[in-house]
């Protein structure tokens, strides 16, 4: 590896971040390891259970914050920029505060701590103070009796604008850094810039035998959970702040919160009720939470506020649009050898998680593949619009698709089937990839085998009618990552379990549940582990004060960390339940088992025996209260260099899809017959749960490429730049039952070392290879390269008037022979 | 009514579940919000409020329809308006709500009481829908986590556990 280059001038070094010590804290070993399976078999692990919520569910009763109401509550409304950009002259509530039934407003000067998710990256109020940076920012809150009046309260608010230039794009955010978005940037408009070099890439490029260079533009879109945002503050008569939020990282909010309301930690109890879908879009603080606090606190009445449809457009954080060229080189053999990416990441107006999304698009895109010789240059930029942040598949959706694109125009350069080429650099498992990540189990040859042969793909490829086609891609995600947003040497996630003579197991934990099923993950392993029914376990989540700290439910860690934590408390039970039973048997610990309510002793099981709740009756005799802890925390991991840390993670899931498509040439209209998804998830401990994800994801990423765009306006006569095009579910087009393709999740399990029982993760890995399938399905039926997203009937039928389009389909289909031989040597012109 | 004055109070009298409710709204008060807030049944969602995503979907004299784009008041003495409250005795599940939690028809939930009650009225005006016909009586209803693919597998069992039900002189759905 060659020296990183990543220090620039004028770019954002985080400062204070070192490599996690090599004393760090870890977690307990066991005898056999924490993925085997028990000698007489998983009881509950791998079955198809029913979820712990999932009655409440179908029957209306689970809790959501907007169906919690307090006495006294008030309701609160958010006033929101008509400007792009546009500087905060005055504002005058004099007439809202008037009204009857209005109790406060507040504006940025109420709320001055700057705050923000990453702590180097602090730069957003929950009130804009000084300046409007995009249309929908935040200026300023009402609460009222009601919501309807706070609504009409907020249009007596008169707000004198003076309106700045507005960057609308980063071709202008570059070119014009006096034209400054945000001002706690460092330079210009410059979010983040990063540059990672490993290996000599133009050496390796300029010795390849095909080299293929390509742009490609992935558009942004938006999480849509089908849940708005909502919070409640509720602030005490004895200074205690409660908060209600639909967020998936309490701990993160409460930080936050204190920060910004000027509260101790210790003061603020934060709540995370049943949440009605995230998808990364609830990842974060957001200003609804700081507003319902603060006018709680003012007014000693809880406060609720609830955003409309088109508020959540404009909270978004969602994917971030990305330019993308990229250069890639293969030998005679087919082998990879180098890869240079040159990135250009439009963020919005705030940083959100920014900084990792810069790193995330380059860093997490050397593997499944072994590549010698890789750099990228991500340069992530502020803009006049609702700013980006996580969506599932976090920062490497977008390089993923041109990179698997990439790899498909080489395959068809070398004359390789794509499946073949794809095999063929499979870095396979216990590897360390080119960056330096850590690479431990891996069933990525699985996946590809799984969907070639559920897809017959052979009879297929190449050889379907004109119209109709089939594309593969692969893709590699992380099971969390190795560090907390901000560092510390504490646990990543911790579990406190209780039992007591009632025959009840309580899980305490940090974890949110968002829908992915995390609760029941918890439930289960607890089960296994102590041999109780699903009906003897209630999980206690994200509630921080009841819960021990787990960071959240973001970068797809939640199974894997959460579950080890699980696991060692409940085995640390199992042991005391072990040793009690068998001193009262006059057996060996390792004699007992306990499984479907019943403990005995294996080798006398009708003379020694009694239920699980007897048992632990008998331990708590003889130790006194039963309790136990468990915690994760990762190994060291990641690159010896700046940044190395970013992307490093435990263990890393693998995924390949087939799609099939069947195209209209007359009016552009793609239509995906079937996607076949294959995951490697290490162990599914719930198959139905592990299918759920994947089912979800690859529809999330059938609906970027074909359907989906958050995209904003240009000025006219009658408004200024930077409208959302349509901040409604009617015309932010997300699938229906009808537009959805037939999806068929195939399951492949590598058993990871590390995870618990072997699990690895499965809610976001499966999005990513959707969309380069789809495109590359595309280029099988129709002869043109869609390398720009979204793949509408407009951009197909404009690809389609290209008089090469049918020619280049029909040379595809020549027979496999002539095109076999990588003879010349195709050079991209030097950049 | 020629004239309404918006901010008047009047008592709306809803034929909910099987019983008889009455709240106060005001002439712009939607039936959504009546139910959710006046009558303290939340498990009708709120998604858009624009009647986009469908997770306000109740079923009004075997019909659904979107509670967050109806007005309460034209629903004073009306129709028998079925919530996902309604669906099943306290005793338990429907078959249909079975069926949604053994498959994982459910993720988040929050989408689920409006599917639900889609589906639900799939099943009592066709009892063996088709897979066209199941996407067709879903196409309103906007879910967010399932791809949809274990939804319709939720339907397709649920169809055929109220057949056999039927069959046995069994129960509704």
């Amino acid at each position: 590896m060659s020296a990183p280059n990543e220090r620039k001038p004028g770019m954002q070094v985080p400062t204070g971040r070192e490599m996690p010590k090599a004393d760090r804290l870890r977690p307990p070993e066991w005898p056999g390891g924490r993925s085997a399976e028990p000698a007489a078999g998983f009881r509950v692990i791998g079955r198809r259970n029913r979820r712990i919520e999932g009655a409440a569910k179908v029957t209306g009763r689970a809790v959501y914050t907007d169906d919690i109401a307090l006495p006294r509550m008030l309701h609160a409304k958010v006033l929101r920029s008509i400007h792009a950009h546009a500087r905060i002259v005055a504002i005058d509530a004099s007439a809202a505060l008037a009204m009857p039934g209005v109790h406060a407003v507040i504006t940025g000067k109420d709320l001055p701590e700057y705050y923000g998710i990453i702590p180097w990256t602090q730069d957003e109020q929950a009130l804009c103070e000084t300046k409007a940076r995009y249309v929908g920012d935040a200026i300023a809150a009402v609460a009222a009796d009601t919501e309807l009046l706070a609504d009409e309260a907020l249009r007596a608010i008169r707000v004198d604008y003076e309106p700045l230039h507005a960057v609308m794009d980063v071709e202008t955010a570059l070119a014009h850094p006096e034209w400054q978005v945000n001002e706690k940037s460092r330079e210009g408009n410059v979010s983040k810039h990063v540059h990672l070099d490993f290996g000599d890439v133009d050496g390796a490029l300029a010795a390849s035998a095909v080299v293929v260079e390509g742009d490609y533009y992935y558009e942004g879109s938006t999480h849509t959970p089908i849940e708005p945002h909502c919070a409640i503050g509720d602030f005490d008569a004895t200074g205690f702040l409660t908060l209600y939020s639909s967020t998936q990282v309490a701990h993160y909010l409460h930080r936050d919160l204190a920060r910004v309301l000027g509260l101790p930690t210790q003061r603020i109890r934060v709540i995370q009720p049943v949440v009605g879908g995230a998808f990364g879009g609830k990842s974060e603080p957001f200003t609804l939470e700081f507003c319902a606090a603060k006018l709680s606190m003012l007014l000693g009445r809880p406060v609720k506020i609830l955003y409309t449809r088109e508020e959540v457009f404009y909270a978004h954080r969602g994917r971030h649009p990305m330019s993308m060229r990229y250069r890639t080189g293969l030998d005679r053999d087919g082998k990879l050898t180098g890869i240079d990416a040159r990135i250009h990441i439009d963020g919005g107006a705030y940083s959100s998680f920014g900084l990792v999304t810069t790193y995330y698009s380059g860093q997490l895109l050397t593997a499944p593949y072994r590549m010698p010789a890789y750099r990228f240059d991500s340069t992530r930029v502020f803009t006049n619009k609702p700013c980006c942040g996580p969506k599932r598949g976090h920062g490497s959706v977008q390089p993923r698709f041109a990179f698997e694109c990439q790899l498909d125009k080489l395959a068809e350069a070398a004359g390789i089937d794509p499946i073949e080429l794809r095999r063929r650099n499979a870095m396979g498992e216990n590897q360390r990839t080119v960056n330096g990540m850590r690479v431990t189990s891996n069933g990525f040859l699985d996946c590809l085998d799984a969907v070639e042969r559920a897809s017959a793909w052979s009879t297929k490829f190449r050889q379907l009618p004109y119209g109709r086609g089939v594309g593969v891609a692969g893709s590699m995600y992380i099971s969390g990552t190795n560090y907390c947003i901000y560092p510390n040497e504490m646990p990543q996630a911790a579990v406190q379990l209780k039992l007591d003579r009632s025959g009840r197991a309580t899980v305490f934990c940090g974890a949110s549940e968002i829908g992915q099923g995390v609760e029941s993950v918890l439930a289960y392993i607890v089960c296994e582990e102590l041999g109780l029914t699903l009906g003897d376990v209630r999980v206690v989540a994200a509630d921080t004060d009841l819960t021990p700290v787990d960071l959240g439910s973001y970068s797809s860690r939640e199974t894997f960390m959460v579950g080890n934590a699980c696991l060692d408390a409940a085995r640390a039970l199992r042991q005391k339940l072990a040793e009690a039973l068998a001193h009262a048997w006059g057996c060996a610990s390792a004699e007992v088992t306990l499984a479907d309510g019943v403990a005995c002793d294996m080798r006398e099981p009708e003379r020694h025996a009694m239920t699980v709740k007897e048992a632990f009756q008998l331990a708590e005799s003889r130790f006194g209260t039963l309790g136990s802890v468990g915690w994760y925390q990762s190994p060291q991991l990641g690159g010896d260099y700046r940044g190395g840390t970013i992307g490093a993670s435990p263990a890393y899931s693998f995924t390949a899809h087939v799609a099939e498509v069947a195209c209209d040439p007359e009016t552009g209209v793609v239509g995906v017959t079937k996607l076949w998804v294959a995951h490697d998830c290490g162990r599914a401990l719930n198959p139905v749960a592990v299918e759920g994800q994947m089912e979800g994801s690859a529809y999330m990423g059938y609906a970027e490429a074909l359907m989906e765009a958050q995209v904003y306006k240009p000025g006219t006569a009658a408004h200024g730049p930077g409208l959302h095009h349509g901040p409604s579910l009617l015309d932010y087009r997300i699938p229906t039952s009808l537009d959805t393709p037939e999806i068929e999740s195939l399951i492949v399990e590598s058993v990871d070392p590390e995870g618990p029982y072997g699990a690895k993760e499965a809610g976001e890995g499966p999005l990513h290879p959707s969309v380069p399938a789809i495109a590359n399905a595309i280029y099988d039926a129709l002869g043109i390269r869609c390398d720009r997203l979204p793949f509408d009937p407009p951009r197909v039928l404009k690809l389609l008037r290209d008089p090469e389009a049918r020619a280049r389909w029909e040379r595809a289909r020549a027979p496999r022979a002539e095109a076999a031989v990588v003879a010349t040597p195709r050079r991209a012109p030097e950049p | 009514m020629d004239h309404v004055n918006p901010t008047t109070t009047t008592i709306c009298r809803l034929d909910v579940n099987g019983d008889t409710r009455e709240c106060a709204v005001t002439p712009s008060t939607t039936l959504l919000e009546a139910l959710r807030y006046g009558l303290g049944l939340t498990g009708s969602k709120q998604g858009c409020d624009k009647g986009d995503c469908g997770a306000c979907t109740v079923v009004v004299d075997g019909v659904p329809v979107l509670a967050c784009i109806s007005l309460a008041l034209a629903h004073h003495d009306g129709g028998a308006i079925t919530t996902v409250e309604g669906l099943a005795a306290t005793d338990g599940l429907t078959p249909l709500q079975d069926a949604f939690d053994v498959t994982g028809g459910a993720q988040c939930g929050f989408c689920t009481p409006g599917i639900l009650m889609s589906a639900h009225a799939l099943l009592e005006r066709s009892p063996d829908p088709s897979l066209a016909e199941i996407a067709h009586a879903l196409s309103g209803n906007l879910c967010r986590c399932t791809g949809y693919t274990k939804i319709f597998e939720a339907v397709l069992r649920a169809a055929r556990a109220r057949r056999e039900a039927v069959g046995t002189g069994g129960a509704k759905s």
